[in-house]
């Protein structure tokens, strides 16, 4: 079951930009769409582990700023020849409050 | 669930395998990894650097702790597989049975110890893992040291210039008449032998070893022929079997080595095998790059893939620095074959070709190898060389008259081949990606990678995907500038200016963009000449610039960042100094190193660190370096008349007027200078981007060098007379290169596109209009010339540096 927690207002994060989120498992980067979506990830690439809210956001997709893989924010999969996933997590805007799934990150932190 | 993988063997095939099963997917598998070693893996090929002291084991280590634990491999190191129960499906092991679903074996070889009297004695050993180097590396520490190694192939030739360059007295004992007789013919054998007893290393050939001597230690070894040579240590390098015990004593079948199909599958279905235990279609294996190919095969397969292990003809390399030799194919003298051979005594060059049926059949050379490729693919093809005979042996370049077809050189190589050094991309896997629909250079370009990072082969690969895709190819005149457009950058720049438009999203719009938000390759030139084009009104946009120059600091492969702060022409004082360390100290910079362009690089630091730091350097005095910026970098000087004897003059002073009239600005890429204080140029200032060399009369401006991945040497701009001339061409100069390159191109570039001579009349030959451009730099440096440090440190950009929630307390409800 889902269960959102506030972490901050969508101001926080600049348009095509991204903050990070610690948790016990490493930090999750919330990205910000031109367009005012939001989406979360883990923030490690998962080839040599770059920190992808440093890298630069296109449409709904990011470039790790190590080796220019890129990762589709929706899923977290690696577009082109690249072959890998990043974790996603549960996240959704409410009156320009950035909300995200507690659960699937104390999951995450159980998990690691 | 996941399905359990144990893996027996911790080497180089197995840790490949592992890597293509997990990039692939990680769920499918847990995997349990055995190896005999008490670590995990590395790069065994890299053991002779190691062993010769240019490299370090942590230099080698392919897998390191982190990998293993972050890909949840559980590693079960230095723990001894005692059997299989392929009934049960478990695997036993010191510490009881371990279930496994499929099962990896890469137990890899064993080396062939001689069946002599005294091979049993302390002191002899083989070279085949790190314990092996470390022992030698403890026996050449001895006073005196000296070393036997029984073997003079491949392996034992490079124990015996490693433990040649450790310092021992090293005897080869080789029992064939020359060296590396499975490689190399004769007379490159003798090549060889020569710069070999050239270091000191003593070679005997058609010497059979006895008996190795000693009580309990090793103390010498016996020759057939009465010849006794005394030696603390003796290496056993005469060959390697393939190890498959455990494999044996499970039932599977073998015969040299454990026997495997083509999926790299034993007889068991649920046991694959690879690397140097098996033996696939007859053959045994030794080199890595099969290996390899049998790793990803073996990974495909335990995917569900059905994939095929094709063994293909490899050529051999010695690693032993200054002994290049090269050798394929089979060489041996027989009736019906003849021979090619070139050699240049003084220079201790010999080339072999040998021909059957107008056809080459095997390659032996020495000294110069760099047409080995070209050779071995004519071999591999077994093409008919009747026709070229005459100049074969001269290789591809020889010039015999007309100008070779451009196509030639790239249609010549081999498909294995590399073409794209950064991304592994080879000849090979361009083709096929043609042969699987792309269509034209940006396609491959997608599906391959080739070419897409240091673009050093940009021309190979325009060259090759134009080959293969023959008449169906265009040369891309003016190529878009990304995907997201057919303009290039010189129309976007074009337009920029006749349409005046000022902010990405009224370009994007304006030109018709062919995406919503650009992409990573797009925008930064874009943001860059909106930055060029409107100081003072346009507003840098920077999530449109990379890490680097978004936070102002260098990202490093971990993560962290690396902090440069700028020393004006390369002067510091003993304030700065005690700051950059107090620096240093406060924020635990693991790393301190001097750069080659004469400042200080505090490597290491977190990136929430930054504004503090940057607080503190501030407060020293001391601004951004921008080493991170496609922008003004240094300004490299001398000591020029001040100190030295030789200066005509101050050089020093004039490189800090400059660095202080520059720094802040941006460029297409990044901008280095330097100013030597007479011709003998210790600024190095004939490979930067703008270098002055001084001299009695005055200031050579010199424009258009480099020293990165292309080597050039600058032309000369022209002369001038006083320091205010020279500061305002270097201006001007800058100035032009700002408003007409396009975006990561350095000025050697540009120049080679727009031509010296319409630069030096733009500078030299037209005072008023190198008034105007100077004017317009140092207008825009009226806006840019700010400490973006100073900014962030005083609370800017805040957002960058700091979390916006700590979760870390978070539990489930």
């Amino acid at each position: 079951m889902s269960n959102f927690i506030d972490i901050g207002a969508l101001g926080d994060i600049p348009q095509q930009g991204a903050r990070l989120v610690k948790t016990a498992a490493g930090c999750i980067a919330i990205f910000r769409t031109v367009e005012d979506k939001v989406f979360a990830l883990d923030d490690k690439c998962p080839h040599k582990g770059g920190p992808l809210s440093n890298g630069i956001q296109h449409g709904e997709a990011v470039t790790c700023p190590l080796h220019n893989w890129v990762f589709d924010l929706n899923t977290g999969v690696a577009a082109g020849v690249d072959v890998g996933q990043v974790q996603t997590y549960p996240v959704k805007v409410e009156n320009g409050r950035v909300l995200i799934d507690k659960n699937s990150i104390a999951t995450k932190a159980a998990a690691a | 669930m996941a399905m359990k993988l144990v893996v027996i063997g911790a080497g180089m095939a197995s840790g490949r395998a592992m890597e293509h099963l997990l990039a692939a997917n990680d769920e499918i598998y847990d995997i349990t990894l055995f190896g005999a070693e008490p670590r995990g893996n590395y790069n065994r090929i890299m053991l002779s650097p190691v062993l010769s002291g240019q490299k370090s084991y942590e230099e080698i280590v392919t897998h390191d702790a982190e990998w293993y634990r972050s890909h949840g491999v559980d590693c079960r190191f230095g723990e001894i597989v005692t059997g299989i129960d392929r009934i049960r499906k478990v695997v036993i092991s010191a510490k009881g049975e371990t279930p496994y679903d499929k099962l990896l074996i890469a137990t890899g070889s064993s080396p062939f110890i001689i069946p002599v009297p005294g091979r049993d004695l302390k002191g002899v050993m083989a070279y085949r893992d790190l314990g092996d180097v470390n022992a030698m590396l403890e026996y050449s520490q001895r006073p005196d040291p000296r070393a036997v190694v029984i073997g003079g192939g491949l392996l034992g030739l490079e124990a015996a210039a490693g433990l040649s360059a450790q310092g021992m007295k090293v005897t080869v004992v080789h029992l064939m008449p020359h060296l590396m007789e499975r490689q190399l013919d004769q007379s490159a054998g003798f090549l060889l032998q020569s710069e070999l007893e050239k270091r000191g290393i003593d070679i005997l050939c058609g010497a059979n070893t006895k008996e190795i001597q000693g009580e309990a230690q090793v103390s010498g070894v016996l020759l057939e022929d009465g010849r006794e040579i005394p030696a603390d240590m003796v290496v056993m390098a005469v060959g390697i079997r393939p190890n498959f015990g455990l494999a044996q004593a499970s039932g599977l079948r073998y015969n040299r080595g454990l026997l495997v199909n083509d999926q790299m599958k034993t007889d068991d279905p649920e046991i694959f095998a690879i690397g140097e235990c098996v033996e696939h279609r007859g053959g045994t294996y030794g080199l890595v790059a099969p290996l390899y190919d049998m790793a990803k095969v073996a990974a495909k397969n335990l995917l569900g893939f059905h994939e095929t292990f094709e063994p293909v003809e490899i050529s051999t390399k010695l690693k032993v620095t200054g002994c290049d030799l090269f050798s394929a194919g089979d060489f041996a003298e027989a009736k019906g074959r003849e021979e090619i051979v070139y050699r240049d005594a003084t220079q201790g060059i010999y080339k072999r070709l040998v021909i059957e049926d107008n056809r080459i059949i095997g390659v032996v050379m020495y000294g110069d190898t760099v047409d080995g490729p070209w050779f071995l693919q004519k071999l591999k093809d077994a093409e008919d060389i009747s026709e070229i005979r005459d100049t074969l042996i001269f290789g591809p370049n020889f010039a015999g008259g007309a100008a070779l077809d451009p196509l030639a050189a790239v249609a010549a190589l081999p498909d294995d081949s590399e073409i794209c050094g950064c991304n592994g991309i080879s000849k090979g896997d361009i083709i096929s990606a043609i042969n699987n629909g792309a269509g034209s250079l940006a396609e491959v370009q997608a599906l391959t990678k080739a070419s897409t990072s240091c673009g050093t082969c940009l021309g190979l690969t325009t060259q090759l995907t134009a080959l293969t895709l023959g008449d169906g190819f265009k040369l891309p005149e003016a190529a878009g500038m990304c995907k997201c457009t057919d303009l290039s950058h010189q129309d976007v720049r074009k337009f920029i200016r006749l349409k005046a438009l000022k902010s990405i999203p009224a370009i994007m719009q304006d030109l018709e963009w062919g995406s919503s938000g650009g992409c990573a390759a797009c925008r930064p030139a874009l943001n860059y000449y909106l930055v060029a084009e409107w100081p003072g009104e346009y507003v840098d946009d920077g999530q449109s610039r990379f890490i680097n120059e978004r936070v102002h600091a260098n990202i490093q492969k971990d993560g962290t960042y690396s902090v440069v702060p700028r020393m004006f022409g390369g002067m510091t004082t003993p304030d700065e100094l005690r700051a950059i360390a107090d620096a240093a100290d406060k924020y635990n910079v693991p790393s301190v190193h001097v750069t080659g362009g004469q400042r200080i690089d505090l490597l290491g630091v977190q990136k929430e660190d930054l504004p503090a730091m940057w607080a503190d350097l501030n407060a020293a005095g001391m601004v951004s370096g921008h080493a991170y910026a496609k922008g003004l970098r240094t300004v490299k000087t001398c000591v020029g008349k001040d100190h030295c004897r030789f200066g005509t003059q101050d050089s020093t002073g004039l490189g800090i007027k400059l660095e202080k009239a520059l720094w802040g600005a941006w460029s297409p890429h990044k901008f280095k200078l330097a100013v030597s204080g007479c011709p003998r140029n210790c600024a190095e200032a004939t490979c930067k981007d703008f270098g002055i060399i001084c001299v009695d009369s005055g200031y050579k401006l010199l424009v258009g060098g480099a020293a990165g991945m292309d080597l050039r040497e600058t032309e000369l701009l022209g002369t001038v007379e006083t320091e205010a001339d020279a500061l305002e061409h270097c201006a001007a100069f800058y100035q032009l290169y700002r408003e007409n390159a396009q975006y990561l191109h350095r000025p050697y570039k540009w120049i080679a596109e727009v031509g010296l001579d319409w630069v030096i009349e733009q500078i030299m030959d037209n005072a008023e209009n190198r008034a105007a451009l100077a004017d317009r730099f140092f207008f825009s440096q009226s806006f840019y010339q700010t400490d973006p440090w100073a900014e962030r440190a005083q609370g800017g950009e805040a957002h960058e540096f700091t979390p916006m929630a700590d979760l870390t307390q978070v539990a489930a409800e």
